[in-house]
């Protein structure tokens, strides 16, 4: 997998095809499902993709991004620093709200504000900011506490609320879960973008209908959106069938060989940008659950070399995935800024002997036993691969006790804890995708870097591995401007990370969406799935 | 008779507060909640500062106790899936969950019953032979099987109704209902089936022995004798002796009807109770588990209750031996 067949596939995404069912002239309907519902109609309530790509059908952000998830102006049609710790944005002149006020720069500052206030999801994009403020009615400016280079990129997932609508219907806040009053904005919405919320009704379905009034030409041709949560999948697909849906979000990996035979149903897929890996307790001078005392088997370089190139991702690929993955061996994905892709090459499979050389080598001569957590419902068949990785592992002598469990239990189990004291476990998978910057320096600062108290470095590296020379490099490409220097910088630390096996990436899962024929529309890499880009033919 | 209410009433609460216990307990081992409600990227400390706010650390008597103290007032707490009030959630999708469950009821009735009587007539005709062999796969498919064929043949090959859904539904007062729009009335047809199938068969095959028993006693003998009309002795003599069984089954039934519409409410995604209760597992959102499960206690109470009530109406012997009458067979 490379750029170019990313790129394509982006591209190819927006498949068009005849088959026109004589729709009426001018109102075209779009009806599509997924298996959850959005969780709120608040654009801050939960730091989650499905609730973001959503809401941002209704509400615009400062900038958005494209096809390529690549930025591009939406409300504000110029930024950037004037120095290296102030951000300026230039506001899109007459943009008008659903209700007809215009947009204005003090709906920018209290937007930000409270995606940064409590109730708020949304807080840790704004980690870097000192103050906020409004410099005439179209700029407004923001003042960091350091360098941050990647300020818009985190904000392009920041949308814009009007600031009267929200007073006026005592939502300034985000609701706040741990308050027992709710809040008009979970239920109603007030934005400026594509479209406009018509009618919600949580669990069972969310009516939009196309704003006229859009500042933005419109690349769609819908004039009301119908969705509707369907929990079964079986349920899901046979109504995508039957044509009482038009798209589904999330097709089972099961049924995507019959959806492809029906001649009315067309199946997108791609590599979404979360990469699945497995990661070792690198920290505890001795494993929790291991017949190996007094020392552990995973500060080893070796060992980590063995277990890695003994690991063979195609297999994976072939057998438990289906062919729906696309394997790596960097902890970020194509279309992710900083991905390497010169470095992007699997060292060699290892026969078993000469793993089984390695680990005597390191003093393993009759291998070993550890635990491993996994969990079962969080990702694509992800405990049928920790299954495929403890047979492949006992091939080469160590022998692996799997524990699989629900994502609530898992999670609570094997993540570092409020204290950042280690994660209960020895081996474990996990997948990670840079959702809010699309950049790699959020990959090393959250999983690669030393966890640390103080700075907050390393708090989902459970592992807890650690390298003093990568954590440098870390940091200076946080607050470095100068693209050239900031990449050799990524190259240098991607290199570290992969020399010394830190960790074991194996894939990127596929996003798979269907859709019927006569419905054209772009899936993104991120999974995002913006309506702004349907056309129903 | 009012001492038998009193009694049955306390009862009642007593087997409330066994569920809410066994309810509060189960679920301080679901998981983690935190982690389904923030993002991937949320501090170890702002998940530190909800599980504090939440109350999650406090002692567990103590969390029992905030938990029964604010039931009793109505007060579910905010769900963690989607910042609404447990309370309005759970009365929202009620309408949807109530008519679906009340159209199975009739379904399975309105059939079954009939059904049963016709079998238990006519054990040997051919057509009897059959209902048997049917209500066999009634018994035996589960429900969600049952669901997916159905789709699978009304509306994916013959497109004659919805696959999933409620149609079209009308507002009256807090009320949504099915019953005044042709969508919505064809929306139903489906999972009622669905649903109501497994009652029907049970019903059917207990009218039949019912009937068998009944038909062989002395009293339909002298009927006869008496030269009354097939009609009457059917209906009058024979069915209504079958009824205090029947109606312990349906009533029982029904409870299990709306509480176990959760199958056919995810298959059909139907927005009822149902489907807002696994919905809810799946996100670890105690509050509405909790609501839900104490909301199905309190229901079954209910219809044991209505169901001891109209045995005194079926059953003349009972309202002879007076109040303190205890039923026995459920």
């Amino acid at each position: 997998m490379n750029f170019s067949f990313r790129h394509s596939l982006a591209l190819t995404a927006v498949m068009c095809a005849g088959l026109s069912m004589a729709p009426a002239a001018d109102a075209k309907t779009f009806k599509w499902a997924n298996s959850g519902d959005v969780s709120s109609m608040d654009p801050y309530a939960r730091q989650e993709t499905f609730l973001l790509t959503f809401t941002q059908n209704i509400y615009d952000p400062l900038i958005r991004r494209d096809k390529d998830l690549k930025l591009e102006p939406a409300l504000a049609t110029k930024w950037g620093q004037t120095d290296p710790t102030t951000w300026f944005f230039d506001l899109r002149p007459g943009v008008k709200f659903h209700d007809g006020t215009p947009f204005t720069a003090d709906d920018v500052v209290f937007s930000l504000n409270r995606a940064n206030g409590p109730g708020s999801n949304m807080g840790s994009n704004f980690v870097s900011v000192k103050e906020i403020k409004k410099v005439g009615d179209q700029r407004v400016e923001v003042t960091t506490k350091y360098p941050d280079p990647l300020l818009a990129d985190k904000w392009a997932a920041i949308v814009m609320m009007s600031k009267a609508w929200a007073e006026k219907n005592n939502a300034v806040n985000s609701a706040d879960m741990t308050k027992n009053e709710e809040n008009f904005a979970t239920r109603n919405a007030m934005g400026t973008g594509p479209f406009m919320l018509k009618e919600r009704k949580a669990g069972e379905k969310t009516i939009l209908v196309n704003n006229p009034n859009w500042w933005d030409k419109p690349l769609h041709n819908i004039t009301e959106v119908i969705f509707t949560p369907v929990a079964n999948p079986a349920t899901r697909i046979a109504a995508l069938k039957a044509g009482d849906i038009d798209m589904t979000y999330e097709v089972p990996p099961a049924d995507t060989e019959t959806l492809k035979k029906d001649a009315n149903v067309k199946v997108l897929e791609g590599p979404e940008t979360r990469v699945v890996f497995l990661g070792f307790d690198q920290e505890r001078p001795e494993l929790l659950e291991s017949n190996v005392k007094g020392k552990n088997p995973f500060k080893d370089k070796k060992v980590r070399e063995a277990i890695h190139r003994s690991i063979d991702v195609d297999a994976i690929k072939r057998t438990v995935m289906r062919g729906q993955s696309f394997p790596t061996t960097l902890m970020v994905a194509p279309g992710i800024n900083g991905y390497m892709k010169d470095l992007d090459k699997r060292p060699a499979l290892l026969k078993p002997e000469e793993a089984k050389k390695m680990l005597a080598d390191a003093g393993y001569p009759n291998g070993f036993e550890t635990g491993m957590d996994c969990p079962n419902d969080r990702y694509v068949n992800d405990e049928k691969i920790c299954q495929a990785v403890v047979a492949m592992l006992a091939k080469i002598g160590v022998k692996v006790n799997l524990r699989a469990q629900t994502r609530n239990l898992y999670f609570a189990k094997i993540l570092r804890k409020a204290d950042l004291k280690p994660g209960e476990t020895s081996f474990y998978m996990l997948g990670w995708s840079p959702a809010q910057t699309y950049d790699v320096h959020n990959v090393f600062e959250a999983l690669i870097q030393t966890p640390n108290g103080a700075t907050k470095k390393g708090q989902f590296n459970a592992g807890g591995y650690s390298n003093p020379a990568l954590d440098k490099l870390a940091d200076a490409m946080e607050q470095e401007t100068d693209k050239a220097k900031r990449d050799a910088m990524i190259k240098e630390a991607t290199k570290l990370y992969v020399d010394d096996f830190a960790y074991i990436p194996l894939h990127q899962q596929a996003v798979v969406w269907a859709a019927r024929k006569n419905i054209e529309l772009v899936q993104l890499a991120d999974n995002s799935f913006p309506l702004r880009f349907v056309q129903v033919k | 008779m009012l001492a038998f209410i009193l009694r049955r009433i306390l009862q009642s609460i007593a087997v409330l507060l066994a569920v809410g216990v066994v309810a509060f307990s189960l679920f301080r081992y679901v998981g983690d909640p935190i982690n389904a409600m923030v993002g991937q990227d949320t501090t170890m400390e702002e998940r530190a500062e909800l599980r504090t706010k939440l109350g999650l650390n406090d002692p567990a008597p103590i969390q029992f106790l905030n938990f029964i103290g604010n039931a009793m007032q109505g007060k579910f707490g905010l769900s963690y899936r989607t910042s609404e009030p447990v309370g309005r959630l759970i009365l929202e999708r009620v309408p949807a969950t109530l008519e679906l469950s009340l159209c199975a009821a009739i379904f399975a009735l309105f059939v079954g019953v009939p059904m049963g009587v016709y079998t238990g007539l006519y054990p040997r005709h051919w057509s009897s032979r059959l209902f048997q062999a049917v209500s066999l796969i009634g018994i035996s498919l589960p429900t969600f099987l049952i669901g997916i064929l159905l789709i699978l043949v009304f509306a994916v090959w013959l497109r004659l109704l919805p696959s999933f859904g409620r149609g079209e539904t009308v507002q009256i007062g807090w009320w949504t209902t099915n019953f005044l729009t042709w969508s919505g009335l064809k929306a139903l047809i489906l999972p009622s089936i669905t649903l109501g199938l497994f009652q029907l068969t049970l019903l059917m095959r207990l009218v039949r022995s019912e009937m068998l028993e009944v038909m062989r006693t002395e009293y339909i003998k002298f009927a006869r004798a008496r030269g009354l009309t097939n009609r009457a002795i059917y209906f009058g003599h024979a069915l209504k002796n079958t009824l205090v069984p029947v109606i312990t089954v349906t009533g029982l039934q029904l409870g299990a009807l709306i509480a176990f519409a959760i199958v056919t409410e995810t298959v059909f995604a139907w927005p009822g109770v149902g489907q807002l209760f696994i919905q809810s597992v799946q996100f670890s959102d105690i509050p509405v588990m909790a609501a839900y499960l104490l909301l199905i206690g309190l229901l079954f109470v209910l219809i044991n209750l209505t169901v001891d009530l109209l045995y005194f109406v079926v059953d003349p012997r009972l309202r002879s031996q007076g109040g303190a009458a205890r039923v026995a067979g459920h």
